[in-house]
């Protein structure tokens, strides 16, 4: 029997991952992948949520974040590839242009 | 039958999510990333949400996973090296932070009791197809943030042309 716990701590670990790359990853595409995957992890805890307490709305919010996301990657490579163009790097050391 | 299926994806989902964060060429992180997914949008059946598994398919592992492959290949960062330096306390400060978490958010989610609120039961749903209730609800009560969302849309396919045009 499945319950709601395994999909919450699945997910737990999934998001912890996520943090752990976004952490310790240098490469700027790498980080915007982890935080997908912090993304994705929620994605799972709001339809597990829907599953088990009998209601649609976990699955709308899902949706949403998926736009938010595909939202968020767009913009958020586009500034990888310009700052590439720019400072010819994309390790997330070397990119001070908004570090005092 | 169904705690089998479960163990299997999850493994298949956290196995390939730490390949995503540990292997080092961007390509590996990718393709691992899109199985990651697949793995998730088996969940996503499992949870009967069938709607959100083949948008999870089409969406991420279709389109945000290209999006990604192709940026790699156009910065051509198989061929950029990161030069080792003291990584280690990043290493040992992202860790620490992770079991943290994870140590904070498990008695919590433990600790939680589903009871069933809403009008979605088990037997319900096998009735109704879930894209019509889904759409049903995101055309009713949620249209205002549904509209909001195309503005957001098109305000991030703006931005990206802007960001990346060559000036």
């Amino acid at each position: 029997m499945v319950t709601l716990q395994h999909y919450l701590i699945l997910s737990a670990i999934l998001f912890a991952v996520g943090v752990m790359g976004v952490m310790f990853r240098r490469n700027l595409i790498v980080i915007l992948m982890s935080l997908e995957l912090m993304l994705n992890a929620v994605n799972l805890t709001f339809i597990a949520f829907s599953r088990y307490l009998g209601s649609i709305e976990g699955q709308i919010f899902a949706l949403f974040v998926m736009v938010v996301a595909a939202a968020e990657v767009a913009v958020g490579l586009a500034i990888a590839v310009a700052i590439f163009r720019l400072e010819g790097t994309v390790d997330v050391n070397d990119i001070d242009l908004m570090k005092w | 039958m169904e705690a089998l299926i479960f163990y299997v994806l999850a493994a298949i989902t956290v196995v390939s999510a730490f390949c995503v964060v540990l292997l080092r060429r961007p390509i590996h992180n990718v393709l691992f990333m899109i199985l990651m997914m697949i793995g998730l949008a088996g969940l996503f059946i499992l949870l009967q949400a069938e709607f959100v598994a083949m948008v999870q398919l089409i969406v991420y592992a279709g389109a945000v996973m290209v999006l990604f492959l192709f940026v790699i290949m156009l910065l051509n960062l198989e061929s950029l090296s990161f030069p080792d330096d003291p990584r280690a306390v990043r290493w040992w400060g992202g860790m620490v932070l992770a079991l943290g978490l994870l140590v904070l958010l498990i008695p919590v989610f433990k600790a939680f009791v589903p009871h069933v609120v809403g009008t979605l039961t088990q037997q319900n749903s096998s009735v109704l197809s879930n894209t019509q209730v889904i759409a049903k609800e995101l055309f009713t009560t949620y249209l205002l943030p549904f509209e909001i969302a195309s503005v957001l849309l098109l305000a991030a396919i703006i931005g990206a042309v802007v960001l990346a045009r060559r000036r």
